[in-house]
């Protein structure tokens, strides 16, 4: 009896000599589980439970805890009900995650009031990063990979013309004018511009891809969400024939996410999309990504330019989690000691621009073609070196 | 003997009759267990202080859930494109703080929901020709017009991408708004009270009992000379002007709206929360948003990714052993504890 | 060929394309509201399944697309025959609202079944050599699949028309959706037709998804993404009519592909414009009984 009281005594005092020991740093984790964009959260959770996994150990004395929440639908809604919820109830000290710019726009404010660092590691409208001070973006901006395609399109590739088609909202809308503007200045020329409906019904392209091929510029510039809807453009280029009659497909990275170009065939090859990532990049950090992925996930599994950015997302909280050792309850201070991180990652070189909490990355234009073992893969054909947001260089609407 | 018989039988008829009699005379009384609902939701907020924004997302639910019981319940109206009305009311509070500058919070909802309740006049009287299925469609077009005419001027809605920077006055001038969303649930409770009584009204006037006519059966409302069409279209805007209430309250309490409040799926949902809690009984669109809300958030947390086989399941068994919805269950098991303390 | 024919021939082809897909996919929505009276919103979630079942067998088992498709029909058909029998059967004398309810419950967890089982990750196909590239028919090039896709749809059509018509059940059909406690007077089993029915509505729909991978990519969230299309086709046809469920679909599909290609920008502003239009005028739909 005495024992079993003195193993209990025991037990508790661990456990409370435990908590009091490891400083534990709360992370509200806030990405799309469920619904029709599911596979984009799963893309970036799946990489971020991988860091956790490999590099909790290096933390010590620190730990990490993780709380999970549902994104819900691009509505900015729920996201805005479930990370107040984390903040307000779960006291987490940090809030990542975020691949829909209406969830991140919806908790601009929130942020701001109560201070807490919000790490996106995907929504790419470009002006996010203005509306808080604890706004710091991992990812992208929509300017990063569309604005370099507009020279590079029309020197490197060849094309005089081009037609663009885009899925009808803001993201969409963006990378377009992107494209547009970098293409222009360079002196091409657009010939038509096509809104293709809603992110959240695929439809049929083939109308509007009949249409561009009608008018029978060199190239077609398309944007869409990475998800259900890159398998249907590939299908419906394909089907048309557009590439024997001389429209060349390009884009941005999203035309062709590394977890669905096997599916994709050949009418995928000769693509060139701009990007900052895909599974063939060769470097260290990518190479060693990519093994420990498959080893998690399987052979069939592949991380993509998402997951890429959740893995670096994960890398920079860890880093200013060390930084300061574990003292994370100044969110002016997680975010001025995140500013200026820098770290060679999957992407390679990536650094966060103190100036505007934006990332700044290599961007690669890619061209899809066929490997020796058959399989699908994308190759370098060309690189810009460390690209900053354009539209925030350029002061262009809502990024002045 | 036989006058006996005859003299008991009419003295049980006429006992019969005053209790009918008694029953309807009484209907509209408040009841104490009516009490309930608002004393947990003001415990609520005690207990749960940390999770005010949640609660307010579930009282604007409420809300809305109301105003559909008053067409859907009561008038016997079916439509899944309520979202509509919830979405001009949202709109109408972002872009009068934009463009006017008009930041007063409580005289915004009130213009909401006049707006929302003249576009259901306009379009009720055209569409409430119809019935059933025809009606079901036309619901949806509308709602989903509204959201292709949003996105092709996004240069006013702000799209997908929607209208941040929203900020509106004190409450009362006094209440500033907290990140807790303590200030924002009570001011949502006080609108569901309003709204609460004022529909409670109508479901017990004669006009209430006019629709209760009309949803039962609407050939012999016809015959016997009411104005069908008329009502349907009076409580249809009625409606239409609460949920536009309810969206101007859902763009306060966010600071923010997107196109996405025309959706299908919210329109769906809506439905889905007050069958579920039972319609036709007010009280159902309580039982229905909370227990959908609750579950949905618990279960989410529970499994951010398969959440949603919970509430299929929930909504299976509920259509299989609730046939009259939460409300109803609850109905039936206070009859039995009455029958039950009786004995 | 001219600029103008050109874009007709286009819009006309792919359109049909288009139509053939919401005609098969919708028409056992349509008998089935016609027949019971039932909301069914869990149709989609039976399209659903049947491309996974497709998906399976081509990329598992790596059957052949075509057999895939056909078993998947079969197969989808007949899982359905336990949902109506021991689920919707309780529910034919509930309210519209009752039925709604199980059908988004079923809905709900269909969706949440197929992405514990396969992922949330679009899914498609590999197509046969002879469903790729395309045919050349003198006068310009046509998509094959979608060439396909068209012959499909023509041949379903005329094995319903003639089961429908000319055969005993189909009169069977016909006469319960027109008055069916006559129906049942005179001594047809409803009840077993309805079965009937049902399982081939679900069988088609099963096929019309896995036709649809390769337009769309497969989610298991295509249970419901598609479904206002669906009930949009059916309610302009008019419940219980393959006639109408069929022109509906054509004229559907081919006024929202013309859109799409003459003024992208209205999105599916087109296709709410003829749902209201035909609506008003004709509340029951084309060739619904008002």
């Amino acid at each position: 009896m005495k024992l079993v009281r003195w193993l209990g005594f025991a037990a508790l005092a661990v456990a409370v000599g435990g908590a009091a020991q490891a400083q534990t740093v709360k992370v509200g984790v806030v990405l799309p589980f469920s619904g029709a964009n599911a596979d984009l959260g799963h893309q970036i959770d799946k990489a971020f439970d991988l860091y956790v996994k490999l590099h909790a150990k290096d933390l010590a004395p620190y730990k990490v805890e993780i709380i999970k929440r549902d994104e819900g639908p691009p509505t900015g809604a729920q996201a805005k009900t479930v990370t107040t919820e984390l903040i307000t109830n779960d006291k987490v000290q940090l809030v990542t995650g975020f691949v829909f710019s209406p969830s991140a726009i919806a908790l601009a404010p929130v942020i701001t009031q109560a201070k807490v660092p919000m790490v996106i590691a995907n929504a790419g409208t470009a002006w996010i990063t203005n509306l808080s001070p604890y706004i710091v973006r991992l990812s992208f901006s929509m300017w990063h990979p569309a604005y370099p395609m507009g020279p590079y399109a029309f020197s490197k590739i060849g094309c005089k013309t081009a037609a663009v088609a885009y899925t009808d909202f803001p993201p969409g809308k963006d990378s377009v004018e992107a494209f547009k503007t970098g293409f222009e200045k360079a002196g091409g020329k657009i010939v038509d511009s096509i809104p293709m409906g809603s992110p959240v019904q695929v439809p049929d392209f083939t109308p509007f891809f009949q249409k561009v091929k009608d008018e029978k510029p060199d190239c077609m510039y398309v944007f869409i969400p990475s998800g259900a809807h890159a398998t249907g453009v590939m299908k419906a280029y394909g089907e048309l024939g557009m590439r024997k009659a001389g429209v060349k497909l390009i884009g941005p990275m999203d035309l062709v996410p590394d977890n669905k170009l096997q599916d994709m065939g050949d009418a995928a090859i000769g693509t060139i999309v701009m990007g900052h990532y895909a599974v063939d990049l060769d470097n260290a950090a990518n190479k060693a990504f990519n093994a420990e992925w498959h080893k998690a996930y399987g052979a069939d599994s592949y991380p993509d330019f998402m997951s890429a950015a959740g893995w670096d997302t994960m890398h920079a909280i860890f880093d200013t989690i060390k930084k300061l050792k574990g003292d994370m309850s100044d969110g002016a201070k997680v975010v001025k000691a995140m500013e200026g991180w820098a770290a060679d990652g999957p992407r390679g070189h990536v650094m966060i621009d103190p100036a505007t909490r934006d990332i700044v990355e290599d961007e690669h234009a890619m061209e899809v073609y066929r490997k020796p073992d058959g399989k699908l893969g994308e190759k370098i054909v060309g690189t810009t070196k460390q690209v900053h947001d354009e539209c925030k260089v350029l002061k262009l609407g809502r990024c002045k | 003997m036989a006058g006996n018989e005859i003299s008991a039988a009419a003295t049980t008829s006429v006992a019969a009759r005053a209790q009918a009699t008694g029953f309807l005379a009484r209907r509209h009384y408040v009841r104490w267990p009516e009490a309930l609902p608002w004393l947990i939701a003001i415990a609520c907020f005690f207990l749960f202080p940390d999770r005010m924004t949640f609660g307010s997302q579930v009282l604007v639910m409420v809300i809305f859930a109301l105003s559909l019981d008053l067409i859907l319940g009561y008038a016997g109206i079916v439509t899944l494109g309520h979202a509509a009305f919830f979405g001009i009311g949202a709109y109408v509070v972002a872009l009068a703080f934009l463009r006017l500058g008009w930041s007063e919070p409580i005289s915004g909802i009130i213009l909401g929901g006049l707006v929302a309740g003249l576009i259901g006049a306009a379009v009720g009287w055209f569409i409430l020709h119809y019935r059933g299925l025809t009606l079901l469609m036309l619901t949806i077009a509308f709602a989903a017009t509204l959201q292709e005419s949003g996105n092709l001027r996004s240069d006013i809605t702000g799209g997908y991408d929607g209208l941040p920077g929203l900020s509106f006055d004190p409450l009362l001038g006094i209440f500033q708004y907290d990140l807790y969303g303590h200030t924002n649930y009570l001011y949502a409770l006080a609108v569901l009270a309003v709204i609460f009584f004022f529909v409670r009204r109508i479901v017990y006037s004669p006009f209430g009992q006019a629709l209760t006519g009309i949803r039962e059966n609407v050939r012999r409302m016809n015959a016997i000379g009411s104005p069908v069409h008329r009502r349907l279209v009076t409580v249809y805007a009625i409606s239409a002007a609460i949920a536009g209430v309810a969206g101007g309250l859902f763009t306060q309490t966010n600071a923010y709206v997107t196109l996405t409040v025309f959706d299908f799926d919210f329109s769906a949902k809506v439905m889905v929360m007050l069958i579920l809690g039972g319609t036709g009984r007010l009280y159902g669109a309580f039982l229905g948003a909370f227990v959908y809300m609750v579950m949905e958030d618990n279960l989410s947390k529970f499994s951010p990714t398969f959440w949603q086989l919970g509430i299929g399941l929930l909504l299976v068994f509920a259509v299989l052993f609730a046939r009259r919805g939460l409300a109803g269950w609850v109905e039936d098991v206070g009859h039995d504890l009455r029958r039950w303390v009786k004995r | 060929m001219s600029h103008y024919a050109n874009i007709a021939v286009s819009v006309l082809f792919d359109g049909l394309a288009y139509a053939m897909f919401l005609f098969i996919t919708s028409v056992g929505l349509s008998v089935t509201m016609g027949l019971m009276n039932f909301v069914n919103l869990a149709h989609g979630a039976f399209a659903m399944a049947g491309g996974y079942v497709v998906v399976s067998l081509t990329r598992s088992l790596g059957i052949d697309f075509v057999p895939s498709l056909a078993f998947a029909a079969v197969a989808v058909g007949a899982a359905s025959v336990p949902f109506e029998r021991y689920l919707y059967r309780r529910l034919y004398k509930a309210t519209d609202l009752e039925q709604v309810l199980l059908t988004i419950g079923l809905a709900f967890i269909a969706i949440a079944s197929f992405t514990y089982f396969y992922g949330p990750i679009p899914k498609s196909v590999p197509l046969p050599d002879w469903l790729q590239g395309d045919v050349n028919l003198g006068f310009r090039a046509f998509p094959t699949y979608r060439a396909f896709l068209i012959a499909v749809g023509a041949a379903l059509i005329a094995v319903l028309w003639y089961a429908f018509e000319r055969t005993n059940i189909g009169a069977k059909i016909r006469a319960a959706v027109d008055n069916r406690r006559m129906a049942e007077s005179v001594g047809i089993n409803v009840d077993r037709l309805f079965t009937l029915t049902f399982a081939l509505g679900s069988g088609l729909a099963a096929l019309g998804g896995g036709l649809a991978i390769q337009l769309f990519g497969l989610t298991p969230s295509f249970a419901v993404i598609y479904l206002v299309l669906f009930l949009i086709v059916v309610a302009v046809g008019g419940l219980g009519s393959l006639k109408g469920t069929l022109l509906a679909a054509l004229v559907i599909g081919i006024i929202d592909t013309g859109g799409k290609y003459v003024f992208p920008v209205a999105g599916n502003l087109f296709i709410y414009a003829v749902t209201v239009i035909v609506l008003l005028i004709k509340p029951a739909g084309f060739y619904g009984r008002e």
